[in-house]
């Protein structure tokens, strides 16, 4: 099962809205997660190669959703699970209905992105391996899987750190894992008609109230425009006897 | 109730990333206990006690902690948090994997990365990339909490005496080891605590050309990072990047050489104090950020800087 979240595209910028109620996605440009595609793209190439027998995407949210899913199936992905809410639910309550989900599909393993880059979170799959019990791998950069094992290498603080997990497990992707690759209109087309299951999130009776009020989303400060200096020896005095940080 | 910080650590030292975790404690208010949670881990415990404002270290030595697993090291926080009203780690690899599996265990909440203590309940958090500043309140009666380390000074690593006493629990969840470490570049100054950064970007066509940024790096006593790009085509190793997904930092003076100056690059870097920026495209969106501009080939300017310096 992969995890696949909907967010506003990398290139745009995000905007608060005036009421300070939050950053407004209307008539936004939104795409799949960039970590959740380096997730599936994962995913398939171990299809590919023998190790899994279907993928799943799986995204918890509301309306628009069904594009992402479609997204993710025209990658290759066999079927879609579209849990429908339309609160913004958080990572602790969005682990619980995805460990119902690996539960009910008995799935094998689960892939997730690192970080959704709007939320900027970076909590969904910890706490997911944790509701499930299983070993958790964050921030892959890259994953060999041996029988019932997987040796992993995350990339953290320090450099490269190299593990190994025993299946099932939870794992949270880096960008570094792969290159996901382009989806072609065929398999745009040919994604029209792969299964999409729909469940509504009130049907599954869990306790998925927020903890955290959002009491206001504002704009950072900006920085104040600098100067352009014509030369080094400009550069050098400015910083020795104006910013006096050297 | 007390805040209960989590000692970051590699069995030998304390994390600075740590010190300024302990400093959004004291913003918090109430009694600050540290976990040392490792292996063979006393010089590690003996220095937390003497952090200043420190109430008393807990130490769990033991081998199933040596390299803090998050499996193995969520079941001891899971035992001690409920002791405090806040358990606190720094924003970092180590943080960031272990604190959401503590939380779930819990069911709790985590509040990630916050920038600024409001009161106990309420804090601010950077999400899109730092565009924008979201103030949250927790409802949980234990808030889990991980810290943007440059936004709040480090706490002095000297001047306390807390007591030292040691602790049992948690336990070995026997789902993953660790295997090997990979560290490439060991003589590099700090890039998250450096005074000055100096980074390189496509730009700078190869990872041979750093070696003109290690040389102006030298004279400065500065730390060298890079942007995704960079990372991604090789230059540099993984832990040089700066950004939405590398570091996130704030050195008294940044230098950015042939970086275009993208959202998730500004993300970790645009509360340097100064932001000097070197690229021949005067449109690079660097230049909006940066405090000086140098519209120059780097393979002009780069040497002349080293030979100015
Ligand atoms: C309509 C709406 C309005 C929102 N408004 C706000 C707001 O005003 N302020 C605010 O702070 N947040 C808001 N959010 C964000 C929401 O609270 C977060 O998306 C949620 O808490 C998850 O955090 P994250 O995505 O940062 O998690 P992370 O832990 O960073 O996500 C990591 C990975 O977990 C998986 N994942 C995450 N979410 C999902 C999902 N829904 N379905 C499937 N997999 C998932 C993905 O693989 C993702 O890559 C809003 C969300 C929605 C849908
Ligand atoms: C989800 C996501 C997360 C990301 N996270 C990060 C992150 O953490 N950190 C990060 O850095 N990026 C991140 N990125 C990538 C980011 O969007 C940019 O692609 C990246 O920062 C570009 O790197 P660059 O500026 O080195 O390269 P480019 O954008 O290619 O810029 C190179 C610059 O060098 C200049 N140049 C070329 N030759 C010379 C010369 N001879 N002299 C002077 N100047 C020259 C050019 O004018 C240009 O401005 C992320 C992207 C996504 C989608």
């Amino acid at each position: 099962m992969v995890c696949v979240k909907r967010v506003l595209d990398p290139q745009v910028k995000a905007r608060v809205k005036a009421d300070g109620s939050g950053v407004d996605l209307a008539n936004a440009k939104m795409t799949m997660n960039p970590f959740c595609e380096n997730a599936l793209e994962e995913a398939l190439r171990l299809r590919e190669a023998g190790t899994a027998d279907e993928i799943i995407v799986a995204s918890v949210g509301g309306g628009k959703t069904e594009e992402t899913l479609r997204h993710g199936l025209a990658m290759g992905a066999d079927r879609a699970i579209q849990v429908v809410t339309e609160d913004a639910l958080e990572p602790l309550a969005i682990a619980k209905v995805l460990k119902n989900i690996a539960e009910q599909e008995d799935v094998g393993l689960v892939l997730a992105g690192k970080q959704a880059i709007d939320d900027d979170s970076n909590q969904t799959a910890q706490m997911l391996s944790a509701l499930l019990g299983w070993s958790l791998a964050t921030f892959c950069s890259d994953i060999k899987f041996d029988g019932d094992k997987a040796t992993v290498i995350r990339e953290v603080d320090a450099g490269l750190e190299t593990i190994e997990v025993k299946m099932p497990a939870v794992m949270s992707a880096d960008l570094r894992l792969n290159e996901p690759r382009y989806v072609k209109l065929p398999d745009v087309m040919k994604a029209k008609r792969k299964p999409m299951d729909k469940i509504e999130l009130d049907s599954l009776g869990l306790d998925t109230a927020n903890r955290l009020t959002t009491l206001q989303v504002e704009e950072p400060e900006g920085r104040a425009a600098g100067v352009i200096v014509n030369s080094v020896s400009e550069l050098v005095e400015k910083l020795r006897n104006e910013a006096k940080v050297i | 109730m007390g805040n209960l910080v989590i000692v970051e650590h590699d069995n030998n030292e304390v994390a600075a990333a740590t010190l300024h975790a302990v400093t959004a404690a004291q913003q918090i208010g109430g009694d600050i206990d540290l976990l040392v949670a490792g292996e063979s881990c006393g010089s590690v415990a003996d220095a937390a006690a003497k952090i200043a404002g420190v109430n008393a270290v807990k130490v769990a030595d033991d081998a199933k902690f040596g390299h803090h697993l998050a499996e193995n090291l969520a079941t001891l926080i899971v035992e001690v948090a409920p002791a405090y009203s806040h358990v606190l780690a720094s924003a970092t690899t180590f943080g960031k994997n272990v604190m959401p599996r503590a939380a779930a265990l819990l069911d709790k909440a985590q509040i990630s990365e916050i920038v600024e203590v409001k009161s106990p309940d309420t804090f601010v958090r950077p999400i899109y990339a730092g565009n924008a500043l979201a103030t949250v309140q927790s409802s949980d009666e234990i808030k889990m909490i991980t810290v943007r380390t440059i936004k709040f000074e480090a706490a002095a690593a000297e001047g306390g005496s807390a007591n030292v006493e040691a602790i049992s629990g948690g336990v070995d969840a026997g789902l993953s080891s660790w295997v090997s470490q990979a560290v490439s570049n060991n003589d590099q100054v700090d890039l998250t605590s450096a005074k000055i950064v100096v980074s390189g970007g496509r730009g700078m066509q190869s990872g041979d050309n750093f070696g003109m940024l290690h040389s102006v790096a030298d004279k400065l006593g500065a730390a060298v990072g890079a942007s995704r790009a960079a990372v991604d085509s090789g230059f540099v190793p993984n832990e040089f990047q700066v950004g939405q997904t590398g570091k996130v930092i704030a050195p008294d003076l940044y230098i950015a050489v042939g970086i275009s100056g993208a959202i998730q690059h500004l993300a970790g870097m645009k509360e340097s104090k100064v932001i000097v920026a070197i690229n021949n495209d005067s449109e690079a969106p660097i230049f909006q950020v940066a405090d000086y501009g140098l519209v120059a080939d780097l393979f002009e300017a780069v040497p002349e800087l080293d030979a100015a310096l």
